[in-house]
């Protein structure tokens, strides 16, 4: 049984930019723990020399010739944006110090 | 109209062809049945009636000036809402992305418009894809036409209920951890997972990016070839598309022939807890193989045991950070800004109010298994378990053409059943996740219904990377046998259309 604590559920839901309410602090603490000792089975399987693999096939960086190509316009791009001014996305403040 | 809605969609477009029907009145007729049945059925989350038929004359238009298009020119078909629509909001079913509307076309759609199908509207899914009944959508539970009690399967579960209750021929749909497999199999349809890298994720809104392939649901498999060869292929828009061409899958599909054909039973993909009429039905079609002229051996992979708990990683890992970019900045839901709360807060609370519980979860997990020091037992030792289940491939097809299993552990389940145990959901993607983790080809089938309950089962029939030619070949020949053995499948879903 991988036990997981409801600090360590708190630190996660922090990393992971998510305000999480005192209930589902709760919740996710006890469903992390089943989900991660059902999972704990790769640990038996895996052993040191065998390389990871990220992906399925064999890739390479694909690059493209460095010329201009026509992208979204500031309208259609400014579009979907919640807040705008000025042609530009106007985002809450950034720095704390700052009003 | 319903001889319209009970042909093929190979038919369809045939008669589109020769002017027996124009791509109006088949679309008219599509989108007068999804307003007749998707009261019930609840597939689709946006339907744009005057959008599809300015779509479907634009097709008839270029038909009569004699331009040529695929043989599904003016074929309705549904879309799955997880690719980019610039004509249609796109949600991926969160409220993240309510009413979204993309600036451009993902690469499925544009290639879509390109062979002239009439986009009818999205599909319902588990939000962001993650999940195996739809439940997991942030707008409507989707029922499965053959019991509306039970779940259509997920994530594609509005994409295979929308064929399977005939409000449309055709439908996409996407295939991360078995995700166009499994609701194909529970709903008594084709799916096919291609190739990873075989069709492209541009325009695909991320759920895990080394999983994610696009691929077609239908109601037979030419139906399903031609929709796989109509939106397959290279793509410089995605740096992981392969640069080869589309294997030969109409043609496979229109073949059929297993003679000769190794075909491996997976022995760790069946096993005492499936339900028992799934494993007769997979049972059977295994000896119909037989019978046809093709080789039936057994093979070991014993990997697969652990390629649940490694998906379970992986995915979600991904996910993690693919969904980083829901920062409530440039587009979708924001939540909280009101003027004394710093940017920081307002992505925090954006993304509490607009996830779901699983995607939290997800997203949760994934964390978890990428911080450090937990990154090597948990993220690394699945990356490796991955290595594994690849070997375990590899040595499968240096001795067979193609590995089968059934699709699913059972048929649908009860709507409500496992949507408060995550690990007990996670279970029905037990034999569909090896091929998204080694990115090979394959399919589901339906191979006849449970002697218990009545409900589709599907067989699965996995193939090499680019051999995506053999499952349908393999499929045709089941397909067949089965409709000379038992009659037509789907005559015996309540919502199926049967031709005048």
């Amino acid at each position: 049984m991988t036990a997981i604590t409801r600090d360590e559920v708190a630190h996660l839901a922090r990393l992971s930019r998510l305000a999480l309410d005192e209930s589902e602090l709760d919740t996710l603490a006890a469903q992390l723990g089943d989900i991660l000792t059902a999972v704990a089975k790769v640990q038996e399987v895996a052993e040191g020399d065998i390389p990871p693999s990220s992906h399925a096939l064999p890739l390479t960086n694909v690059y493209r010739p460095d010329e201009a190509r026509t992208g979204l316009t500031p309208e259609q791009a400014l579009a979907g944006a919640p807040a705008v001014e000025d042609q530009r996305f106007r985002v809450p403040r950034i720095l704390g110090e700052e009003g | 109209m319903s001889d319209v809605i009970s042909m093929t969609a190979s038919e369809l477009g045939a008669a589109i062809r020769a002017g027996e029907v124009t791509s109006e009145q088949a679309t008219t007729a599509y989108l007068d049945r999804i307003e007749a049945v998707d009261g019930d059925i609840n597939a689709f989350l946006h339907v744009r009636r005057e959008t599809a038929l300015a779509q479907a004359r634009d097709v008839d238009a270029r038909l009569a000036r004699g331009e040529e298009l695929g043989p599904l020119a003016g074929v309705p078909i549904a879309h799955k809402d997880v690719f980019t629509t610039s004509d249609m909001p796109t949600t991926a079913a969160s409220k993240m992305l309510e009413d979204w509307q993309p600036p451009y076309d993902a690469t499925v759609t544009a290639r879509l418009r390109e062979a002239g199908l009439v986009i009818l509207g999205k599909t319902n899914m588990d939000e962001f894809a993650m999940g195996s009944s739809t439940e997991n959508s942030a707008y409507k539970v989707t029922r499965n036409p053959w019991d509306t009690a039970r779940i259509p399967g997920g994530s594609s579960g509005g994409s295979s209920a929308a064929v399977a209750a005939f409000e449309a021929p055709l439908a996409t749909g996407t295939d991360t951890g078995g995700s166009i497999r499994q609701p194909a199999a529970v709903c008594g349809l084709v799916g096919g997972k291609p190739t990873y890298g075989g069709s492209s994720r541009y325009g695909l809104i991320a759920f895990a990016s080394s999983l994610d392939t696009p691929g077609p649901f239908a109601r037979n498999v030419l139906d399903a070839a031609m929709l796989h060869e109509a939106f397959s292929g290279h793509d410089p828009r995605d740096s992981t598309s392969v640069d080869a061409p589309v294997p030969a899958v109409v043609e496979a599909a229109r073949n059929g022939e297993v003679e000769g054909l190794t075909i491996g039973v997976v022995k760790e993909l069946d096993n005492d807890g499936f339900q028992e009429g799934v494993r007769r039905r997979f049972r059977e079609t295994v000896e119909l193989l037989e019978s046809l002229g093709a080789k039936v051996v057994e093979v070991s992979c014993p990997s697969f045991d652990a390629a649940l708990s490694a998906y379970y990683l992986i995915a979600p890992s991904e996910a993690s950070s693919n969904l980083a970019r829901f920062d409530a900045m440039r587009y979708g839901l924001r939540v909280g800004d009101d003027g004394s709360r710093s940017a920081e807060e307002v992505m925090s609370l954006t993304r509490a109010q607009g996830f779901g519980p699983e995607v939290k979860r997800r997203i949760m997990l994934g964390t978890y298994a990428l911080s450090s020091g937990y990154y090597d037992a948990y993220y690394g030792s699945a990356q490796q378990v991955r290595t594994l289940i690849k070997r375990d491939f590899d040595a499968a097809f240096e001795n067979v053409d193609v590995l089968v299993s059934p699709t699913t552990p059972s048929t649908a389940f009860p709507i409500g059943e496992r949507s408060d145990d995550p690990v007990s959901m996670y279970l029905a993607d037990l034999c569909t996740i090896p091929s998204n983790l080694a990115g090979n080809a394959s399919l589901s089938v339906p191979c006849g219904t449970a002697p218990e309950d009545g409900m589709p089962v599907g067989f699965q029939i996995m193939a090499p990377a680019l051999a995506d030619d053999r499952t349908y070949r393999v499929a045709a020949a089941v397909e067949r046998s089965l409709a000379e053995r038992d009659g037509a499948l789907l005559e015996r879903n309540p919502y199926a259309v049967a031709s005048a």
